[in-house]
């Protein structure tokens, strides 16, 4: 059977009710809550500061450690708390994604620490902790070029989809299931992130970029919506 | 041309503020094209020709000359290492302290974990230095610390000490603020409670209009 329909009724380009709000850590300079329908994540941003041990300070710019980490009642299988291969590349991943914009040589020798925590997960949670981790940097008054927007392409048997869920994710029938988690900067639109998860023909790459951009865009309306004190939902 | 008495706007980065050759790109600023671009979350201020961010968020930045409050972390033969928060550690020499010193027992004057009232004095790279020759320096003996945004220092002091001088004569405490977000309150325990509570109100409430009656109202309300 052709993949004409998703599971939980949206269209194809849609995205899942969207929830952002900053502030939510007090004890943070800077803080956010980014989710994707039932996928909830939350960040906190401390620093610039002191980096210690000190072999670790570029003595040109300040660093950005971040840390991504899944709460073991976040999935239906409890999981194992604490670093594991998946949660260093996410965080690598999401540092990465960030430091373009970043300002980095205002203060050298310094980290920004940046703490992503997954409350609820039901796939694109790197998606949701780039949006969330953008918005805390924003908020703790970090000076920045522009903002940066994730979304989660994914191609079902032959269709495009935009923002898709676990169930999508474990598609199996027709050509399967592909994601591809885009982020891209909020005015220039460039590429600072980009993963591949499945199999996908150059052709239909250009095709998930272009319906990336449209759904980046309809993040950063959210993520601006929260930045600037208005309730999103 | 936008007038002067105009409601400051919060910008987000990346947000064009206004576009137009007319004006001039100031603090937190960039110029694109003919666009003027937000560089940093805050207020957007326009004085005259020149557009800048007023910060809302943020650590402490430190500037020569701010006078700020920290704890001491460390001490060395020459003086004392001394965290004032913000982006780098402090270092208060020896020889910037007025009073006799003995150099073979300097933890006498302030040892680790004693909090001090200091002024900084040079900011080298990746190092602050700091003075105790100044008015109403030195170390700070009981009491509390409270941390707030140093952003909302100003509103906290008022204009010439008024909001600050409201809440200490109220409480019967004496307070200092540190540039750094640092306050020390020190007084009868109610007194303390309620300063930390007024001061408190004024992070929060701090763009709201009428701020010095309802702080009034709350410092007089909490007496009866």
């Amino acid at each position: 059977m052709p993949y004409t329909k998703r599971p939980d009724k949206r269209k194809m380009d849609e995205l899942r009710p969207v929830k952002a709000k900053i502030g939510i850590i007090p004890n943070a300079d800077g803080s956010a809550m980014f989710s994707f329908g039932d996928t909830v994540a939350i960040a906190a941003v401390y620093g610039p500061k002191p980096l210690h041990p000190q072999h670790l300070q570029k003595p040109d710019r300040a660093i950005i450690r971040c840390v991504y980490n899944m709460l073991p009642f976040s999935v239906t299988e409890r999981a194992r708390p604490g670093p594991s291969r998946r949660s260093k590349e996410i965080g690598l991943i999401t540092e990465k994604s960030l430091s373009g914009v970043v300002d980095l040589k205002r203060f050298p020798g310094t980290v920004i620490d940046i703490e992503i925590m997954i409350l609820q997960a039901n796939a694109s949670t790197r998606c949701a902790g780039i949006n969330a981790a953008a918005m805390a940097l924003a908020h703790a008054g970090i000076v920045m070029k522009e903002l940066v927007s994730s979304v989660s392409i994914g191609k079902i048997d032959d269709k495009i989809v935009v923002d898709i869920t676990k169930e999508e994710e474990d598609y199996v029938e027709g050509e399967g299931s592909t994601d591809i988690p885009f982020t891209l900067t909020s005015n220039s639109q460039k590429i600072t992130h980009l993963q591949l998860d499945g199999k996908m023909p150059t052709k239909r790459l250009k095709e998930a970029f272009e319906s990336a951009k449209k759904a980046c865009v309809k993040v950063y309306e959210f993520q601006v919506k929260a930045l600037k004190g208005e309730e999103v939902k | 041309m936008p007038t002067q008495k105009q409601e400051r706007k919060l910008v987000i980065p990346g947000e064009v503020i206004v576009s137009g050759d007319e004006c001039l790109p100031g603090d937190f600023t960039r110029k694109e094209g003919k666009a003027i671009i937000a560089s940093r979350y805050g207020l957007a201020d326009f004085s005259g020709r020149v557009v800048k961010i007023i910060p809302v968020s943020g650590v402490f930045e430190p500037r020569r000359g701010n006078t700020v409050i920290g704890r001491v972390d460390d001490i060395n033969f020459s003086g004392w290492n001394i965290d004032i928060g913000g982006p780098y550690g402090a270092f208060l020499p020896l020889s910037e302290c007025p009073r006799f010193i003995d150099r073979n027992n300097i933890a006498e004057f302030a040892n680790i974990g004693d909090v001090m009232n200091v002024k900084i004095w040079g900011i080298k790279k990746g190092g602050i230095d700091l003075s105790l020759r100044s008015r109403g320096l030195g170390k700070l003996e009981g009491g509390r610390i409270i941390r707030i945004n140093p952003h909302k220092v100003p509103r906290v002091i008022g204009k010439e000490g008024s909001m600050i001088n409201l809440i200490k004569n109220s409480t019967k405490t004496d307070i200092t603020v540190g540039q750094n977000g640092y306050v020390w309150i020190k007084g009868e325990l109610a007194g303390e409670d309620k300063a930390e509570k007024a001061i408190k109100l004024v992070v929060e409430e701090a763009t709201s209009p009428g701020l010095t009656e309802k702080i009034e109202k709350f410092l007089g309300g909490l007496k009866k």
